[in-house]
């Protein structure tokens, strides 16, 4: 049958062209892949290649014709044996697409109506999305007191205790860094695994972030579940390609049939007068991010408990610690193989009545020792450790805020796009009406870190700041 | 010409012509070579047609005139085993890799057909079951995924090698080096296999690269060779030393494929930084389907062989394009689906 060829489309924004030249003459016979034709688009003149062989049978649009139109028919290819009385007999080779299924689904879309076709390990649970449609879970449920066995421990002995128990359950985990193995972690983190798992799970790497990160990632994709510590989240930069293109976006890309198992660890925010290039906080950046989770322990239990979650999570989890907690000894971590805590579910540390304060990491430990002052000044402040920054615990943000009807956000982070500034519209979102007094922020300043120590000082926030925030928001400034 | 191999093969690679160091192709592997080349090459054609009748949108990077680089190294691995990753030209490996024509068409016009089921289009596809690890837009990325692949192979001593393929222009990214290190270093089971089509987008190799592509791996002790991309016998040769090479336990090695592709960088690409006479020059002289067909006339197959096997892919590309534009558009509800893995998956 013959056929008609179209005027192309040359680029994605090519909505007609001018035929400025005809290469080939009717009656002349093509292969696939001769050229045919030039095209003038707004950006060039291109070439039109023939994709079937046949005769040029009868040009439609003739050579110097301006603006016609995409998919217009400019010419008719003829097989073998047809003539030119054939044509007529038109099939332009494009099958109606067919109309979209979802026209009607799309009115009443609601998500858990497609939930029958999606392949296994694909549902919706994503705490985020549902947020999105304007629904807001329980957290995951934590019986945490029920971890009576505990044992006395570092942060830093708490990481490793739970790398190992994990590493010992499944074999498949592996730890990869610079300095994790015979030097035992740049920070001690992994003291003692490379005599108990040997170099082949527990390995050195060169300096060189991107590079072992996309090695983890790939390894990830083909069934290993890696642990990549970062000498600290600041030489991460060098690898955030690949923690956001190649393990976050990959499920979706896939259509949900590759994933990434991937914990990426290693101490965030400032130390102690390292200055700028060493002391960031990237919670706000990675919890920007659909497809990663975000973690941000505070306590030992907090660290194991967490740590065990990262790495049995099917998901690429970014795990934010922090340098000058390492060395925090508890007394109060469960032993149990089974303490692990659920990723988007937050703890309340204090219990009270006059207002909330959300803090994670190193803050958690500022926010507590300021709800002490507040206490003594007569003001009883809740204080919550979000343990999770994405998936967010909104619920029990909200419930709290509700209660208390003020709230104080502190991280260590700048204020520009922040996990406060994220919380703020939570606030605004979801309990405008139950605030006495608009949120406070407490933040880094929207500086970089000085080294000076009076500087260095003054551009934290610290335990002071939270509570005069906290006292503002009860107006008692 | 392999360069200082770490534990150096006796054999001189690729270099030779094909029928030293191979037996005589016998019409069989002839006809093998010939659809398989044929598939992607009219495959692709068809693509370019989709795009031009604007059902396939964004960048379309074709892979017309590379045919034989593919190929022949697929023709080499084990299919049972190896893994594949490449960059986002990446239509070719898929059909090398046995995906199904449909799919892959459907994913480039965004249906619920497609691979990705719509969500990854033409530069991000992925098949576990064929063990084809994308489909990468970010160029250089599938160097350090495919490492780790490799890295995968050795951790669970499964005797598979991954299989990188990067362009002459991601070469010059600083994470390949850096996987040429680590892999070198930890001897992981991995081809690295250069496609030099000569122009990294606009940018002809000479003005982008110092030095010589293949040798890059000499510092890290990586053996390297040139081989010519448009002659698939050539290819798979070199493929087949080189995978028996690393499967002896001795660490990466680098295969440098001298192709050429006929197409713009992208469907919106003019080209003008080469000449009409380099590329009819090259369709001319060196076209890896021509050759092919060539041998089969000469050694007496009838053309009605020839045409039927071209029959039988032009349907499959056909009923492909067919599939493609019947298929519906993704359901509204996928646009919230595959963020992250259920827990209890």
């Amino acid at each position: 049958m013959p056929t008609n060829i179209l005027m192309p489309a040359l680029s994605p924004t090519m909505t007609e062209g001018n035929l400025a030249k005809w290469i080939k003459s009717e009656g002349d016979s093509v292969e696939a892949g001769d050229v045919i034709a030039e095209i003038e688009t707004d950006k060039a003149t291109m070439e039109v290649e023939a994709v079937d062989e046949g005769i040029l049978g009868k040009i439609l649009i003739s050579e110097g014709a301006q603006n016609v139109a995409v998919n217009t028919p400019i010419a008719v290819l003829l097989e073998e044996g047809e003539t030119a009385n054939d044509i007529g007999d038109v099939s332009t080779d494009t099958p109606a697409p067919a109309a979209s299924a979802d026209d009607q689904q799309a009115e009443d879309a609601p998500a858990a109506s497609h939930d029958a076709d999606q392949p296994e390990g694909a549902v919706i649970e994503d705490r985020d999305i549902l947020y999105h449609q304007g629904i807001i879970i329980e957290p995951p449920p934590f019986d945490e007191a029920s971890f009576t066995d505990v044992y006395e421990a570092t942060v830093r002995e708490a990481l490793r205790d739970a790398m190992s128990e994990e590493m010992r359950r499944d074999e498949t985990v592996y730890l990869m860094g610079e300095e994790v193995a015979e030097y035992q972690g740049a920070y001690k983190c992994s003291q003692g695994m490379l005599d108990e798992f040997g170099a082949d799970r527990v390995i050195d790497t060169p300096i060189t972030e991107h590079g072992f990160a996309g090695i983890a990632v790939g390894s990830a994709m083909n069934g290993l579940k890696p642990i990549v510590e970062f000498m600290t989240w600041n030489f991460g930069m060098q690898a955030i390609d690949h923690i956001i293109n190649s393990a976050a976006k990959t499920l979706y890309m896939a259509g949900g049939q590759l994933g990434c198992p991937i914990v990426f660890r290693g101490p965030n925010g400032a130390a102690s007068r390292v200055a700028a290039q060493h002391s960031q906080c990237y919670a706000s950046w990675y919890a920007h991010v659909p497809g990663l989770k975000v973690v941000s322990p505070w306590s030992a239990a907090d660290a194991k408990g967490l740590m065990k979650a990262a790495i049995r999570d099917p998901n690429p989890v970014v795990f934010l610690e922090n340098e000058l907690l390492y060395g925090d000894k508890y007394d109060n971590i469960p032993s149990s193989d089974d303490y692990v805590i659920p990723i988007g579910r937050a703890k309340i540390e204090r219990s009270g009545s006059d207002v909330t304060i959300v803090a994670f990491s190193i803050m958690v430990g500022k926010a507590l020792k300021a709800a002490e002052e507040l206490a003594e000044q007569g003001i009883d402040a809740e204080v919550i450790n979000l343990r999770t920054i994405r998936p967010l615990d909104r619920h029990t943000i909200l419930e709290s805020v509700k209660k208390t009807n003020r709230i104080v956000v502190a991280e260590e982070g700048w204020p520009f796009a922040g996990i406060g500034s994220e919380i703020a519209a939570l606030i605004d979102e979801h309990a405008f009406d139950y605030l006495d007094a608009p949120l406070a922020r407490v933040c880094a300043k929207d500086v970089p870190l000085p080294y000076a120590a009076n500087l260095e000082a003054l551009a934290l926030p610290q335990s002071q700041h939270i509570v005069e925030a906290a006292k503002k928001v009860c107006y008692q400034d | 010409m392999a360069t200082s191999a770490k534990k150096n093969t006796s054999k001189k690679l690729g270099s030779g012509n094909v029928s030293n160091s191979n037996p005589e192709p016998t019409i069989e592997d002839l006809k093998k070579y010939y659809r398989d080349m044929l598939l992607i090459r009219r495959f692709e054609e068809k693509a370019g047609q989709l795009y031009g009748m604007g059902l396939i949108g964004g960048f379309c990077h074709l892979y017309i005139g590379q045919e034989a680089v593919v190929t022949g190294i697929t023709a080499a691995q084990d299919n049972t085993k190896d893994t594949v990753v490449t960059s986002y030209r990446d239509h070719a490996h898929m059909l090398a890799c046995g995906m199904d024509p449909n799919g892959i068409m459907a994913e480039l016009t965004g249906r619920e057909g497609g691979y990705s089921r719509g969500k990854g289009g033409s530069m991000h596809m992925f098949s576990k079951e064929q063990r084809f690890f994308g489909g990468h837009g970010i160029v250089g990325a599938s160097t350090s995924i495919g490492a780790g692949l490799g890295f995968s192979h050795k951790y669970k001593k499964d005797g598979g090698v991954a299989i990188a393929y990067m362009g002459d222009g991601a070469s010059n990214q600083g994470q390949v080096a850096e996987c040429y290190n680590m892999a070198a270093l930890w001897d992981l089971p991995i081809l690295f296999v250069i496609e030099n089509n000569q122009y990294g987008m606009g940018t002809s190799v000479k003005r982008s690269s110092a030095g010589t592509l293949y040798r890059r791996g000499e510092g890290y002790g990586i053996p390297g060779e040139q081989v010519d991309g448009m002659d698939v016998f050539e290819v798979e040769a070199a493929a087949r030393q080189a995978l028996d090479y690393i499967r002896g336990g001795n660490g990466p090695y680098i295969l440098e494929m001298h192709t050429y592709r006929y197409r713009g960088h992208s469907m919106s690409d003019p080209a003008k930084y080469r000449t009409k006479e380099e590329v009819a020059g090259m369709k001319q002289d060196r076209d890896p389907i021509t050759a092919i067909k060539d041998m089969l006339q000469e050694k007496g197959v009838e053309e009605s062989v020839i045409k039927d096997i071209d029959k039988d892919i032009k349907e499959i590309v056909n009923n492909s394009a067919t599939f493609a534009q019947e298929s519906p558009e993704p359901h509204v509800d996928e646009l919230w689906t595959d963020i992250l893995v259920s827990e209890d998956a």
